[in-house]
């Protein structure tokens, strides 16, 4: 990655919709990092006291299964958002994360932002709204693979066919 | 009652089972030949009707032309997935017996028309077997295309087709990306949905075609993301799967609101299907 980490920030189509006071104040909350493969970032129940722009590598979002190990739940890319259960009480991660490949990310000091929105409801409510399309997106696919998305409409009959005969 | 203009595509011509390949748990590839000649010559995203003897018929899309030149007999690919009495007795056709085709029906992809762009296929699923004679043509033809990329989704890694030419076609340029619903140990690509593979892809949308086939839901959310990134629904084509009978636009079991699809389908693009996706009844 190269540029300041304030540049990375005001070309970065996710924060597009700030202004450049807000950006700027973000950029002072902000840090470049980089994760080894494997490396953990956080686990469940741990404090969410940062939040990640992943500019380059994969995250995987995991949960601890008694008996399976830990159970990816999903991956996160290049140009995605990691974390946002710094937003809401009790600040804790509902689950873990680990890098999956050498990944490059700018991290948040999640505390600072939270206290900038208390303190500047502008800046809380341009935040809130940087984040919920990211959730509502997640929340969607979430949705759609609760449907088998992939299910053909002969399996699905055959599912229920099998199901009535139970 | 009037004559049938055409009789001929409501006779099965029976092929001998030259190959059979099981690709995952419940999904085998055939390879077709006719004992007495080439078989009819399909274009990637056609299908054809396959009859199971003494059981039924399908309609399947063509996975693979087979062409291979050099005099040999023309093959025809076929993968199918076991999920009904049909799709399970074809599936247990073995190497020598005899499969029933009728076609080729229906419109095909049109790999030709994306000369000059990018290639985006994006499959769900089993959706990636009418796919992957697209994958073949535009190698066939590498100059013609800009970017050949692939996204493809499926449930668990165990449900992935083609996963040994998945690495040919990365070594042959192919940028594909692999998601899947829920992954095991094993498991090092993504997890999630396979729309979620689109943003980090990089695409061009001012100078990409699209090419989708999955479930119809799978299909509708693809096109949907691939549109609002800014690709033109003339230019995203979808394969649709409804109750194709006769074939040929004669029974009118496979009508969409004005489409016949064993006719005027499979395959068209998302600024006709949009509207007709979203139609309850139909």
């Amino acid at each position: 990655m190269t540029g300041t980490v304030a540049a990375r920030i005001s070309a970065h189509p996710f924060f597009a919709a700030l202004t450049d006071e807000q950006r700027a104040a973000l950029a002072g909350d902000a840090a470049a990092v980089m994760f080894t493969a494997g490396e953990r970032l956080f686990d469940e129940g741990g404090s969410a006291d940062r939040f990640w722009l992943i500019e380059d590598g994969r995250v995987a979002l995991d949960m601890r299964v008694p008996g399976r190990g830990d159970q990816i739940v999903e991956t996160l890319a290049s140009g995605a958002v990691l974390g946002w259960s710094w937003l809401h009480p009790p600040y804790r991660w509902h689950f873990g994360a680990v890098a999956r490949l050498v990944t490059a990310a700018i991290e948040f000091d999640a505390r600072s932002v939270r206290r900038r929105c208390d303190a500047d409801p502008a800046f809380g409510y341009a935040a809130l709204r940087l984040f919920t399309p990211v959730i509502t997106e997640r929340l969607q696919a979430t949705r759609l693979r609760l449907l088998d998305l992939y299910a053909s409409p002969a399996e699905l009959r055959q599912r229920e066919t099998q199901q009535a005969d139970t | 009652m009037a004559a049938l203009a055409d009789p001929a595509p409501a006779v099965p011509c029976f092929y001998r089972v030259a190959s059979r390949r099981e690709d995952t748990g419940d999904t085998v590839t055939v390879e077709l030949t006719e004992p007495d000649g080439p078989v009819p010559a399909f274009t990637p995203g056609q299908f054809a009707m396959l009859t199971a003897l003494g059981v039924g018929e399908v309609p399947i899309s063509v996975s693979g032309l087979g062409d291979s030149g050099g005099g040999r007999a023309r093959r025809l690919e076929h993968t199918l997935r076991a999920v009904g009495a049909v799709t399970r007795a074809l599936c247990a056709v073995r190497p020598g017996g005899l499969i029933g085709v009728r076609g080729p029906f229906g419109t095909g992809w049109d790999v030709a028309s994306a000369a000059g762009r990018d290639i985006v296929i994006v499959a769900g699923g089993i959706g990636l077997a009418p796919l992957r004679p697209v994958v073949l043509t535009a190698l066939a033809d590498r100059s013609r295309f800009g970017r050949i990329v692939l996204l493809a989704g499926t449930r668990t890694p165990a449900d992935l087709l083609y996963s040994g030419e998945l690495e040919q076609w990365r070594r042959d340029g192919v940028e594909v990306a692999v998601t899947v619903d829920h992954a095991d140990s094993g498991w090092g690509g993504e997890v999630g949905l396979v729309t979620a593979l689109i943003k980090p892809a990089g695409l061009a949308p001012g100078n990409s075609v699209a090419f989708v086939c999955g479930p119809d839901i799978m299909m509708r959310v693809t096109a949907d993301a691939l549109a609002a990134l800014g690709i033109p629904a003339g230019r995203i084509r979808v394969s649709l799967e409804r109750n194709m009978r006769c074939g040929a636009a004669w029974c009118g079991h496979c009508q969409l609101g004005p489409l016949l699809v064993c006719r005027d389908g499979p395959v068209v693009s998302y600024d006709q299907a949009a509207a007709l996706m979203r139609v309850r009844e139909l």
